[in-house]
């Protein structure tokens, strides 16, 4: 009886184990649009209206326990951010002839507001969804194919550029964070046209991205932003899904400058860990998109 | 080991999908200390002491599977990571039947330890096209400790809730042993 019992508890194990690695092996062998994929497009699509009744009725909660660790967090940020104002306001002493000056080239060359969301037709939508591992940095947003979102839509929040939009159900869709590792969008860095392809610095790290192939011997400075560029191109399917200008972060530091094999890291303007309202720019191309 | 009735299949299926769902929707969007807790492995661990290995690993399969299916993760990972999980929670409830308050703890800290670990190991296998730092591993020290202040309630909680279904508790099963007479080795000496 005992050794039944052992028998099959043992089979049990090693059947689960072989089909946990079919499973493995079939879903990293096929296509985005394989079997296994659709099941678990159409299994999403069911489980999104109960997440998102979930995620609603557990707001109260998130947000109760969101106000005690922004309030530790709060603390520790005063230090720096009487340190950041300080250093703006000196800033903007000795900027604010050149915003008057710039505000009148901005105008001439009818640039103002060219970079006017409304132009960018955002969907405003609410975080349904987060990954719960640190190996995947995803979200899902309640809106979806319905409201007009496409693969490959820009995601921003009140900050920044946050991610794209990597897959769409009727009422959601699944936005893969810049800070998830298969992430690579091409930016400027700094006033001078230095430009690179941002990418997170290591896997699970949410406050660090890193621009890579910026020439050598570019000017760069800490402290300079980091937009995205936004290329436009006679062929529509080369064009950047990102519209140039949007924020993504600032320098902090530069790893072995001015060779070939610089690294730029950039902390993201937006926190990655706590999203609550997202804008999904449904017209990226502007206007004329 | 449990027979795994309708009632408690029943259970185990409410708890597994209500456990992913709350994970996903709340649990996942509240850092705490640039960490979030992650129940996945918690519930495991707990269904693997209360019901044994056999329950446990599938239960573990089940879960992992529905995690990478919602998160529209690679299909397989958790599954075989929690798999191990539940197992390995089960065997220790078989072979040791501990019984100290602070059990589910330790438990629960080992059932972390182990998703994470697996979970990068099978990542690594996979080949990760992003370097692994330091910060990766401060989150997943946050979450271990994260993890292992809450596996005690969600032990509790699991408990609980399977507990109308669960045949018999072993604890109990040998506490009303002993005060009858006949197995406890005090009363044949």
């Amino acid at each position: 009886m005992y050794d039944k019992t052992v028998r099959r508890r043992r089979a049990v194990l090693g059947l689960l184990v072989v089909c946990s690695l079919i499973l493995l092996t079939a879903y990293f062998g096929e296509g985005a649009s394989g079997a296994l994929h659709g099941v678990q497009r159409g299994t999403s699509e069911v489980l999104n209206p109960v997440q998102e009744g979930a995620s609603r009725a557990l707001k109260p909660v998130r947000d109760l326990f969101g106000w005690f660790g922004d309030t530790i967090e709060a603390k520790g940020e005063v230090d720096d951010l009487r340190r950041e104002r300080d250093r703006l306001r000196t800033q903007i002493a000795r900027e604010e002839g050149a915003t008057v000056e710039n505000e009148q080239l901005r105008k001439m060359v009818e640039l103002n507001g060219a970079l006017g969301l409304r132009d960018y037709a955002p969907k405003t939508g609410q975080v349904i969804f987060q990954s719960p591992t640190v190996w995947y940095a995803t979200i899902r947003v309640d809106k979806g194919s319905d409201d007009g979102v496409r693969k490959g839509h820009p995601v921003i929040n009140e900050e920044a550029l946050i991610g794209r939009v990597t897959e769409v159900f009727g009422g959601a869709a699944q936005v893969t964070l810049l800070t998830d590792t298969t992430s690579k969008v091409s930016v400027r860095v700094g006033k001078r046209a230095a430009f690179g392809l941002i990418q997170p610095a290591s896997a699970g790290n949410p406050t660090d991205l890193v621009v890579k192939f910026v020439p050598p011997g570019t000017p760069l400075n800490v402290g300079d932003l980091v937009v995205t560029r936004g290329t436009v191109s006679e062929t529509s399917r080369l064009q950047s899904p990102y519209p140039q200008g949007l924020p993504i972060g600032k320098v902090t530091r530069i790893d072995n400058e001015g060779t070939d094999t610089q690294e730029i890291h950039v902390k993201p303007y937006a926190d990655m860990r706590s999203l609550d309202f997202v804008q999904i720019l449904t017209r990226p191309q502007g206007p004329d998109g | 080991m449990i027979g795994l009735t309708p009632q408690l299949l029943a259970r185990l299926i409410g708890l597994g999908v209500g456990g992913v769902v709350v994970q996903t929707a709340a649990v996942s969007q509240v850092p705490v200390a640039g960490a979030n807790a992650d129940l996945t492995p918690l519930l495991v661990m707990a269904v693997g002491l209360l019901c044994g290995s056999l329950a446990g690993g599938c239960f573990g399969f089940g879960v992992g599977l529905f995690v990478d299916d919602v998160s529209l993760q690679t299909l397989g990972v958790s599954s075989l990571v929690l798999l191990a999980v539940g197992y390995a929670a089960g065997r220790l409830r078989e072979a040791r039947d501990p019984e100290g308050t602070f059990v589910p703890l330790a438990a629960g800290a080992g059932a972390t330890l182990i998703f994470a670990l697996g979970f990068a190991l099978v990542h690594f296998l996979l080949g990760v096209d992003a370097p692994v730092s330091w910060a990766l591993v401060r989150q997943t020290l946050a979450t271990l400790i994260l993890n292992t202040l809450l596996a005690l309630p969600v032990y509790a909680l699991v408990h609980r809730w399977l507990q109308p279904s669960l045949p018999d508790d072993p604890r109990r099963r040998r506490r009303r042993a002993y005060t009858t007479g006949g197995l406890s080795p005090l009363s044949r000496s």
